[in-house]
């Protein structure tokens, strides 16, 4: 395994505003994350996955400690920063899936590389790539309406690869599948995290995603309680 | 460019609120274009037929006179001059001798103002020519309007009776020899007019005129004594007037569908922002700032007038224009209001007016459409993407 990082944490804590006082949802978390990996977040709901997370997704910021990200603080980082971070870098796959319903297939995936300001050529290139990695060129012109949800979800995932970003932040990407969607969507991730060497982290309470992690991040109560790499993979 | 391009697809996914929206707004456009472009025709129209009719290049009023005041008539007239004479005999001027008269039409009694002109002046489009006769009795015409309310028809003879300088009563039978139709009013209404040199005598003025009227290519030729010059800003004024106050109509209806159709797309702003929480989030994640998905919303909303320009001219363009080919024709009694208006308007649109128009829809819907969209800064990027926010 390569040992350059590509996200560490140091002591970080976040806390949100509880009535008067403060709910602490992440406790002193340190953790690095190579290139490459194929890791998750795991633990019972309310653990913190989502928010450390989001933190990690330079969509929230820490209480206190910090993060870093392709060598960026996050508690640093301005709007402008956080957002060309997010825009060059990350890509995310939610649960719930997020496909801008107006749009086809194509203009969904098409989008991250209009906000990169690629040429017409590129993009058409790069949009059927994707679109072949995840097996849907026969949808292109498709509107998420009109798709099941294993296909949404793997939209999803081409609109996160097609960028080819460093980092896929993935958050319960399972959760709203059944069975043989589930495997399929990670057999698909699983395949480009080895040919496109790109790092996935997940966030995820499922047993399906969690068999094929390669390292499992356990949280409890907003603390890592374990951290194992499986070599099985 | 690239938020021009996404608001299009966005509107375009939204069908029908997006059509409604455009449909109230391109009445709105056409209505207030329609509207402006009647009173513009209109207001040239009238103009025109004023300036040729009755100003020419202005008037020279004599000291006294002043037309709403029928008492200081008798005393508004004053001797032409032999330099004021040359100018007539050039074409520059002609003189209207004005003064009050009573007519006898089938035995009724009519208040007018009897006025002489030159019958052979060339200056205004009065058909005077009709006047030139040698016949025993006093030629007269009289506007279609007058001809109507009096019942008088050519050939017709009405006595007429008048009061010299002095003061003395004198009575005589004018002939009507022509009836002319004219878009301006006040040469018809209660007017009757004779030749200039027969109204003199009957009020013994001899050479004595009210007003001069200069030609359009004159205009003014210096101070004339006894006389003042009127231009055409002053000559206008109730022309400009009216026009103006038409305006006010047409505006009242623009202001309201306008404001329906900002009502509709404010609306249509707030709904999608709250509806659409989760693409906002989603435009953050892929790596939007917070102002820039507040441009996208603000420039999706304000696109609704540009698309409405394009509606209301698909369908609007061919309308205005057969109503500039064809003109607008004014139900008929119009004409008896006093007003200096034409049986036929033909409106004139001006690039000005159209891009005017443009300009304030666009400006207005930005803003309307930028008021609601500014919540979406103050979204948290992770509550929206879960679609959480109340
Ligand atoms: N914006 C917030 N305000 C207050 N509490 C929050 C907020 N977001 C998360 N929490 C709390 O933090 C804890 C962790 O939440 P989350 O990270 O979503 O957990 P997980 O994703 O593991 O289910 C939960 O108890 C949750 O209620
Ligand atoms: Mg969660």
């Amino acid at each position: 395994m390569n040992n350059h990082a590509l996200i560490t944490t140091d002591n970080l804590i976040k806390k949100f505003p509880v009535g008067k006082g403060w709910f602490t949802a992440l406790n002193k978390i340190n953790l690095t994350i190579n290139e490459g990996e194929f890791c998750g977040l795991v633990g019972p709901s309310g653990s913190g996955k989502t928010t450390l997370l989001n933190i990690i997704g330079s969509l929230d910021i820490p209480t206190e400690g910090d993060a870093h990200v392709l060598g960026q603080s996050i508690s640093g980082l301005t709007i402008k920063k956080a957002a060309a971070l997010r825009n060059h870098h990350l890509g995310f796959i939610f649960q719930t899936y997020n496909l801008l319903p107006v749009y086809t297939v194509y203009e969904n995936v098409e989008l991250p590389l209009l906000l990169l300001k690629m040429s017409a050529n590129e993009r058409k290139k790069a949009v059927l790539q994707s679109l072949e990695w995840v097996g849907l060129l026969d949808k292109i012109k498709s509107r998420p309406a009109q798709l099941s949800g294993g296909e949404c979800q793997r939209v999803s995932i081409a609109r996160a690869m097609v960028k080819q970003p460093k980092l896929v932040l993935a958050d319960e990407p399972t959760a709203n599948l059944d069975a043989k969607n589930s495997h399929n969507i990670l057999k698909t991730m699983e395949k480009l995290n080895s040919e496109l060497k790109t790092t996935f982290l997940f966030a995820t309470h499922d047993e399906k995603v969690i068999q094929y992690l390669q390292r499992k991040i356990s949280l409890d109560d907003g603390r890592v309680v374990s951290d194992e790499s499986t070599s099985s993979h | 460019m690239l938020a021009l391009k996404l608001a299009y697809r966005n509107l375009m996914g939204a069908k029908l609120r997006t059509w409604l929206n455009m449909i109230v707004l391109s009445f709105a456009f056409l209505v207030i274009i329609w509207n402006k472009g009647i009173l513009n025709g209109w207001d040239q129209e009238a103009r025109r037929d004023t300036i040729e009719w009755e100003i020419g290049g202005g008037q020279y009023w004599h000291e006294n006179y002043d037309p709403y005041d029928a008492f200081t008539i008798e005393e508004s007239h004053g001797k032409i001059s032999d330099a004021t004479q040359n100018a007539i005999t050039q074409g520059d001027l002609t003189p209207i001798l004005i003064s009050q008269a009573t007519i006898y039409p089938e035995g009724r009694i009519q208040t007018v103002s009897l006025r002489g002109i030159d019958p052979e002046q060339k200056l205004l489009l009065m058909p005077t020519v009709n006047l030139e006769s040698d016949m025993e009795e006093i030629p007269a015409m009289i506007g279609h309007r007058s001809a109507r309310n009096y019942k008088l028809n050519i050939g017709d003879f009405v006595t007429v009776r008048w009061r010299d300088i002095n003061g003395t009563f004198d009575a005589k039978e004018i002939q009507i020899v022509h009836i002319f139709k004219t878009n301006v009013s006040t040469l018809d209404n209660g007017v009757v007019w004779i030749p200039i040199d027969r109204l003199q005598d009957m009020m013994q003025m001899e050479n004595e005129a009210t007003i001069l009227v200069t030609s359009q290519e004159s205009g003014s030729i210096g101070s004339i004594n006894g006389y003042e010059f009127k231009d055409h800003y002053f000559l206008l004024t109730e022309i400009r007037e009216m026009i103006e106050m038409k305006s006010v109509g047409g505006s009242i209806m623009f202001i309201i569908l306008m404001s329906l159709s900002m009502l509709a797309i404010f609306d249509t702003q707030v709904l999608s922002i709250f509806r659409r929480q989760k693409e906002i989030g989603t435009h953050i994640a892929l790596g939007m700032t917070q102002r820039q998905v507040v441009a996208l919303f603000t420039i999706e909303g304000a696109m609704h007038s540009i698309l409405a320009a394009i509606l209301a001219a698909v369908y609007g363009a061919p309308l205005l224009y057969i109503q500039a080919v064809n003109g607008w024709k004014m139900p008929s009694g119009t004409d008896d209001f006093g007003m200096t208006i034409a049986e036929i308007i033909y409106p004139a649109y001006s690039v000005g007016l159209v891009v005017g128009t443009t300009l304030l829809v666009l400006i207005t819907t930005t803003i309307v459409s930028y008021i609601p969209s500014r919540r979406i800064s103050k979204m948290k990027p992770t509550d929206a993407i879960r679609g959480k926010i109340q």
